[in-house]
């Protein structure tokens, strides 16, 4: 394939704007230009596969059709996304007959794959092939100082690890490193943020976010730093209801680890997206000046 | 005290449920399970759950279908592959609990009026005639289908400060080649 074309899904055209708006320019500034997939369906998450694995995996058999036909590989920022694109992709190339099935009518949609796409995640992209150097010597800002939790959910790392350890993942913490920020030694960084259950079973949500948070400001941490819009939600949102709940004082800004890029490269703060933290920046801004 | 019995006689088991399992989900490996406890113990919600991911993998082999199958453990879990990357006898769990959410949801046998498989099949709705997914709109439905439209009350000062952070739209979104997915879906029901 010949370069790499961007899937957002619905995440980052929704709640996690500030995603798109970081992570495109980013990799701008490493001479990556990043074009949106034409007309992309939404991927189906956990959800279609919990109703019909076959409809889950043909839809996403359309958007790598999509890819195909362009002669790219997708980078999905949406660690859901990723996932679910590259399960299907890892169906689709199985040889089953099940899988026959999905390919003939993707065939017959005008929409033919033959498994030639690869779906990678934007850390990935950015860690590999020098790329790291080329981060370092694009930083003018270095985030000197800034104690970052890198939290890496679960889908990025499970159950394809191809680029980092499922446990243990080292990439994001090594990429923080490069733009001068200190990396705790966070222990939850790859613990279930419980995905859509802040939405469906809220006590359960707030008790696993509450864990991830805690764990973080004891490792002394000023932000967490998410690559997964799934995860950015959750650790934000019930942040005012655990306060009350648990009486512990968790505040703490989730971010995206492109915005932390962004802001050591020296973009513009207002371009950022910063403005749509539900978190108050202050003491973030106090730190690194 | 009345006495009860706790566990099935034998002839109550349902003998084809692990066949139909493993095809379903792709895992031929379920009877090579070691009841290591590894899965339960990685588990973020095992605490939560009514049976943990061990015990489904023996209710399985064993022929429990019904208490499987209305079981919350199933929708409790998020999909997070813990234990699947660290199963010793490589059994798919995570595949596993899939297959068993869709064989509760052809069955009808979930737990009624329980939000996760209403927002399941919701969004699968939405996005098989959109292509798209649409936040707010899956939001709503959910509150409506599952009968708890008293919840979007307590969801309105979280929806403002997403409003107000330009995090939430009306708009409902949608591909453009809508005419290309009908067909696809359509395709794959006759080849079914
Ligand atoms: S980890 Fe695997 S072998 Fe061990 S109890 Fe769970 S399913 Fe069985
Ligand atoms: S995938 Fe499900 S069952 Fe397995 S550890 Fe995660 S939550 Fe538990």
């Amino acid at each position: 394939m010949n370069g790499y074309i961007y899937y957002p899904g619905c995440s980052l055209k929704g709640n996690s704007k500030h995603y798109e708006e970081s992570i495109l320019p980013v990799f701008r500034e490493i001479d990556m230009q990043l074009d949106e997939l034409e007309d992309w369906n939404c991927c189906g998450a956990t959800a279609y596969f919990s109703v019909d694995a076959g409809k889950a995996a043909a839809i996403c058999g359309r958007n790598l059709s999509l890819a195909e036909n362009l002669n790219k590989d997708i980078i999905a920022p949406c660690a859901g996304c990723y996932l679910t694109l590259k399960k299907s992709n890892k169906f689709l190339a199985g040889g089953t007959e099940k899988a026959q099935k999905i390919l003939r009518a993707l065939d017959k949609a005008g929409c033919s794959y033959s498994g030639q796409v690869d779906v990678k995640h934007p850390l990935e992209v950015l860690v590999q092939d020098q790329r790291l150097d080329k981060i370092k010597a694009r930083v003018e800002r270095p985030l000197k100082g800034l104690r970052v939790a890198c939290y890496y959910g679960c889908q990025l790392v499970r159950p394809f690890t191809d680029f980092d350890d499922p446990d243990y993942p080292v990439s994001l913490d090594r990429l923080m490193a490069a733009i001068g920020a200190e990396p705790v030694d966070f222990s939850g960084k790859t613990r279930c943020c419980g995905g859509s259950l802040t939405g469906t079973i809220e006590e359960v949500g707030l008790r696993l976010n509450y864990i991830l948070l805690k764990e973080a400001k004891r490792k002394g941490a000023d932000v967490i730093s998410t690559i997964c819009p799934l995860c950015q939600f959750n650790l934000e949102i019930l942040q005012d209801k655990m306060v009350k709940k648990y009486k512990d004082n968790i505040t703490m800004p989730i971010l995206y680890f492109s915005q932390l890029i962004g802001l050591a490269m020296g973009l513009p703060k207002e371009d950022m997206g910063f403005s749509r933290s539900i978190i108050d920046l202050k003491p973030l801004w106090e730190k690194i000046g | 005290m009345e006495i009860q019995r706790k566990v099935k006689y034998e002839e109550e088991l349902d003998r084809q449920f692990l066949g139909l399992v493993k095809e379903l989900s792709g895992c031929e490996e379920i009877d090579r399970c070691i009841q290591c406890g590894t899965c339960s113990s990685s588990c973020p919600m095992s605490v939560y759950m009514d049976y943990p991911p061990r015990k489904i993998i023996a209710m399985i082999k064993n022929g429990f279908k019904e208490e499987a199958l209305k079981s919350f453990t199933i929708w409790l879990c998020p999909s997070c592959y813990t234990c699947q990357v660290r199963c010793p006898a490589n059994i798919k769990i995570t595949d596993v609990m899939y297959a068993l959410k869709r064989m509760a949801i052809g069955e009808r046998v979930y737990p009624a009026r329980f939000a996760i498989p209403v927002l399941d099949k919701e969004m699968s709705k939405i996005i098989a005639s959109n292509g798209r997914n649409s936040e707010l709109w899956l939001i709503l439905n959910l509150y409506l289908k599952s009968r708890k439209p008293w919840g979007l009350l307590k969801m309105a000062p979280l929806g403002l400060k997403l409003m107000k952070t330009g995090r939430m739209s009306l708009k409902k979104e949608s591909i453009k080649n809508k005419e290309q997915l009908r067909t696809l879906l359509k395709a794959l029901k006759e080849e079914a």
